[in-house]
């Protein structure tokens, strides 16, 4: 029996589902930070230039400073990234208010791309897990 | 060939709100009882679009929606430069009764979604001789908030896609893309702040906890209904007021968030046509 993929190794995806999305990254165009997301206890850090990445680094980096970092549990992002995901599991906010996640640091330029990053973060719904 | 035509038309009312002139922009379609719908904050009335395109709805009710005074079509009240829109429970109140008054409405229907459904619960403790029936659509005594709204309206983000982006997520996923997206660009049409200052009463000044245990059913019925994705007024938020008011009717919408009537019409219609149906036969 093949393991079940973690949610790491769904969100390790990200540059190629990325890549795919044209529309995406037109979206994101003005969308310029550097940022952390947590994706259970394991840290990846992106580096956002144009609404593409230009950087994308997994696992602990030693003093390397971000505008924000958004975290979530493992059951969290894996609930948040089935195909249709249950109510109060479907949206960054609503994984915010039930506790299962946290966002901190400059939210500036999370707020003013929100949707950008929103959809960025949901994107590993089109992989499936393993 | 003729010209494809909605059904409903737009005017423009006048009328004083707590002694201002307001012109007002309406939309109705329809004959029989006035059924007035009231849109969400930040938005405006054509949430309802789909209602009044309803021939099982417009054959028994005439369904009105006015953009609330500062949204939509609505022209702000004159000096609306020198002041800082923020809607309180007494002046969203004044203009829903207003409106009625003014169009002489005879014991109408209201029905409201979000802060829409906060004030009806408003309406259903202190006005209820003037309703024939009320629907309140995702509304609850209290909710929780779940972001800072100072970020609604600062000159570094853009107020339109902030709000449509942090609401986006009160759509459920079942939602057809093209009406999650005319959801969605309703709020990105808002003025600046005016989402901000619905939020006002939605948080600050309209906290109906303990409020809501004074309405009576019997003088006028009053149903709920809430969508299972809202995240915002939570399917619980609604079963726990209705919980205090005997007579309530309440149901939870599947496969429907925070904006039914135009995130997912077909599946709202599930949903309001019982509701119409009881009160168009009076039961």
């Amino acid at each position: 029996m093949t393991p079940a993929t973690s949610a790491a190794d769904r969100f390790a995806r990200l540059p190629e589902l990325l890549a795919a999305d044209d529309d995406l990254r037109r979206r994101g165009r003005w969308a310029c930070v550097d940022c952390r997301i947590d994706i259970g206890a394991e840290p990846f850090f992106l580096s956002i230039v144009d609404g593409a990445l230009t950087g994308f680094e997994r696992g602990p980096r030693l003093m390397k400073g971000t505008a924000f970092t958004v975290r979530a549990t493992e059951e969290a992002w894996t609930r948040h990234w089935a195909p249709v995901p249950d109510p109060g599991w479907h949206d960054l906010f609503a994984l915010t208010k039930r506790g299962v996640a946290s966002m901190e640091g400059d939210f500036r330029p999370l707020l003013q791309h929100l949707q950008y990053f929103k959809d960025l973060l949901a994107l590993p719904r089109r992989s499936a897990a393993g | 060939m003729a010209p494809k035509l909605d059904p409903h038309v737009g005017r423009y009312l006048r009328l004083e709100i707590e002694g201002v002139p307001h012109r007002l922009y309406f939309e109705e379609a329809g004959q029989g009882i006035p059924l007035v719908c009231l849109h969400t904050a930040g938005a405006d009335g054509r949430q309802y679009r789909h209602l009044m395109a309803d021939p099982e709805i417009t054959s028994r009710f005439r369904v009105l929606a006015f953009d609330m005074p500062w949204h939509g079509k609505s022209t702000p009240p004159d000096g609306w430069e020198k002041t800082e829109y923020r809607l309180t429970t007494a002046s969203y109140t004044a203009a829903i009764r207003a409106f009625c008054s003014a169009m002489e409405l005879d014991k109408p229907v209201v029905m409201g979604c979000s802060i829409g459904g906060r004030i009806v619960l408003n309406l259903a403790i202190a006005h209820a001789r003037e309703f024939r029936a009320l629907i309140g659509m995702e509304a609850a005594d209290f909710q929780q908030p779940w972001y800072d709204t100072a970020w609604l309206h600062r000159p570094d983000v853009h107020g339109g896609e902030v709000c449509a982006a942090l609401v986006s997520g009160l759509v459920a996923p079942q939602s057809p893309s093209v009406s999650r997206h005319e959801t969605l660009w309703m709020y990105m049409q808002g003025g600046p702040g005016i989402f901000k200052g619905d939020l006002y009463f939605y948080r600050v000044d309209g906290d109906l906890r303990e409020k809501v245990k004074a309405i009576d059913t019997s003088v006028c019925p009053l149903y709920l209904l809430t969508g299972e994705y809202d995240f915002s007024c939570t399917p619980e938020d609604t079963l726990r007021t209705a919980a205090q008011i005997p007579g309530v009717e309440a149901r939870i919408m599947e496969h429907v968030g925070h904006f039914p009537m135009s995130e997912h019409p077909e599946k709202f219609r599930e949903y309001i046509l019982p509701v119409l149906d009881k009160i168009a036969s009076g039961a």
